[in-house]
């Protein structure tokens, strides 16, 4: 201690605290901030990977520039989730033209992913990424998800979430593969057919709620095969094709003579 | 043709008779030879026969051993993984169990017991005549005992009380049903002018500018589960249901006496389907097609809930909208015709 002392008064003294100062500050902002996979800063260099990555892939059909074409709408304003949520799931790039994209496996990795979403962000704002934090299925309350789900969800996406059908050949998808951000980016951006569930209608809480319910789902049925979730159709067709041939197999047989 | 002219025949005849005259009774034919089978026959096949049914049995001592053994060491658990686990387990000790008795007991039956044919005639079934005529002195003895022949207010009392005891069943029955006649209720729905549009289910009230385009607001009437309503609130909420989205001014088109049911593009049509009642909630936002899950009855929200395809008859009722001095989305009346489906009484 007494080495330090006696250089206090020395000429690079206040350089030296003025690094220290800056640092000790730096590693305790680190520590303070929220960190998450969505939140990662955008640099320039993202951008303008991504800005390549949508003139290679995705600018045939949106236009260069992201202003729209004849068979791609303008994303200017779409916002990170919704390039996140459509590059991910497969739904973009488009492989045809159809009633709606088809989920497939993602033709980008996550990493392109990341700077194609920066990219299109950094063109206007919109719904970002959602943090970890928002989409961690422990901290929603799946008793609130639920009726929120069979008021706002239930009715395409069904009463166990496996999906049905809609007009002209589109469908509702089934959310067992849906990862929790997935989920988020589609209430948050309203892809294809779904409408848009704003914070004003879902806030980021109940978003996360109705994430905690699905997840919840995902351990499966505790009642034993759930023959498909889709309702009536497969069940009944459980219960009258498999179900009551194989009683009248019984009756048959017990009714048969011994040879 | 053959059929047509046996028919013809047949009338000609006159009395229906055919050809030759039926005999009173058909001869009892008897029972067809009695045919040995193989476990009768071959001793290999019996013993075979018995190993099986043992082999069932012992199948169901398995299944009642493992049931017991899954209760014990399987507990059913917090979680649905273990609790599938434990109802596995258990459902196929119980069907082993149960099967293996059935399916041994029908076995042992079908090959080893006795399948001597045995027929036991019917008797008849008109009592000897000494039964009848005690019968029917017994119930004459009755009669005259009783009086109910001298005394002719008894008879009427009794009656009297035999015919009124089932209005017990019969008032409170139809009663009920009255209940439900009651055509009013199905003209009017919660909403009023001033009520607030709130959120479904958590009853908050709904700003204007919260309603972004594209998004979708499944909407209840403030206080719904209040006052008067708070017993038989699910039955208000059952007619009082609303969707509620915004439109681009450049996609809607409004009737010129409806222009000022919306709020700048902000568009509430009743939930319920006019042709059976069902919600009608599936919106797309990119056609503004709203569909019917039940029948498929197609609704364009953009130009006034029109039917564009299915059962329905009429469009979605709208109901007339503003904003309230704090910003809130307010109701200007209730719907202006009653909501759902047809009945009798809709018109008058």
């Amino acid at each position: 201690m007494k080495a330090i002392a006696d250089r206090r008064h020395h000429r690079m003294a206040p350089v030296v605290l003025l690094v220290m100062a800056l640092l000790i500050t730096g590693a305790v902002y680190a520590a303070l901030t929220p960190t998450s996979a969505g939140a990662t800063v955008a640099t320039q260099t993202d951008i303008d990977t991504g800005g390549a990555l949508f003139q290679a892939n995705c600018a045939t059909c949106h236009g260069t520039g992201a202003r729209g074409g004849d068979v791609g709408p303008s994303l200017i304003g779409v916002g990170a989730a919704a390039v996140d949520f459509q590059v991910s799931t497969g739904r973009m790039p488009m492989q045809a033209s159809g009633p709606q994209a088809a989920a497939k496996p993602p033709v980008l990795d996550a990493e392109q992913t990341r700077q194609l979403a920066a990219y299109v962000a950094s063109l206007a704002p919109g719904p970002s990424i959602p943090t970890a934090d928002q989409v961690d299925p422990a901290k929603g309350d799946p008793a609130t998800g639920m009726a929120l789900f069979r008021t706002n969800c239930a009715m395409c996406h069904g009463a166990t979430g496996k999906g049905g059908a809609l007009t002209e050949g589109k469908s509702a998808p089934s959310l067992g593969d849906a990862t929790p951000t997935q989920i988020y980016e589609a209430m948050a951006t309203g892809p294809a057919s779904m409408p848009v569930f704003n914070d004003a209608n879902l806030t980021p809480e109940e978003k996360r709620d109705v994430i905690a319910l699905l997840d919840g789902q995902k351990a499966g049925s505790p009642g034993g095969a759930d023959l498909g979730g889709v309702g009536p159709v497969s069940e009944g067709l459980w219960a009258w094709v498999v179900g009551m041939g194989l009683l009248i197999g019984c009756a048959v047989w017990i009714g048969a003579k011994s040879s | 043709m053959s059929t047509n002219d046996s028919e013809v025949v047949r009338h000609a005849d006159g009395n229906g008779a055919v050809g030759e005259q039926l005999p009173d009774r058909f001869d009892n034919p008897g029972l067809p030879p009695h045919r040995p089978r193989l476990t009768d026959t071959d001793p290999a096949a019996a013993r075979r026969a018995t190993r099986q049914v043992v082999a069932l049995f012992t199948i169901s001592i398995l299944g009642t051993i493992g049931f017991v053994v899954a209760y014990a060491l399987v507990p059913d658990g917090n979680t649905i993984a273990s609790i599938r686990l434990s109802n596995l387990l258990l459902g196929l000790g119980l069907f082993l169990a149960m099967f293996g008795i059935g399916a041994a007991a029908i076995h042992w039956a079908k090959t080893l017991m006795s399948d001597r044919e045995v027929a036991e005639d019917r008797h008849p079934q008109r009592s000897s005549p000494q039964d009848r005529e005690a019968a029917v002195a017994v119930l004459r003895e009755g009669a005259a005992d009783s009086g109910i022949a001298r005394r002719g207010v008894l008879k009427g009392a009794v009656v009297s009380a035999l015919v009124l005891a089932p209005l017990t069943i019969a008032v409170p029955l139809i009663g009920e049903v009255g209940g439900h006649w009651r055509v009013s209720t199905l003209r009017h729905t919660l909403w009023e002018r001033g009520k607030r549009l709130t959120r479904d289910p958590s009853g908050t009230p709904i700003k204007a500018e919260d309603v972004t385009v594209g998004s979708v607001f499944h909407v209840i009437p403030d206080g719904l589960r209040e006052g008067e309503n708070a017993d038989h609130w699910i039955e208000e909420k059952a007619k009082a249901v609303v969707l509620m989205v915004r439109l681009d001014h450049a996609d809607l088109r409004e009737a010129e006496d409806r222009k000022d049911w919306s709020y700048e593009g902000i568009v509430a049509y009743s939930k319920i389907c006019t042709h059976v009642g069902c919600p009608v909630a599936l919106y797309e936002q990119q056609t503004h097609h709203l569909l019917c899950p039940c029948h498929q009855s197609t609704f364009d929200i953009a130009d006034g809930a029109r039917v564009i395809f299915g059962p329905a008859n009429r469009p979605l009722p709208q109901l007339p909208i503003a904003v309230d001095d704090e910003g809130y989305l307010v109701a200007q009346s209730d719907f202006t015709e009653p909501i759902g489906p047809s009945y009798w009484e809709r018109l008058k």
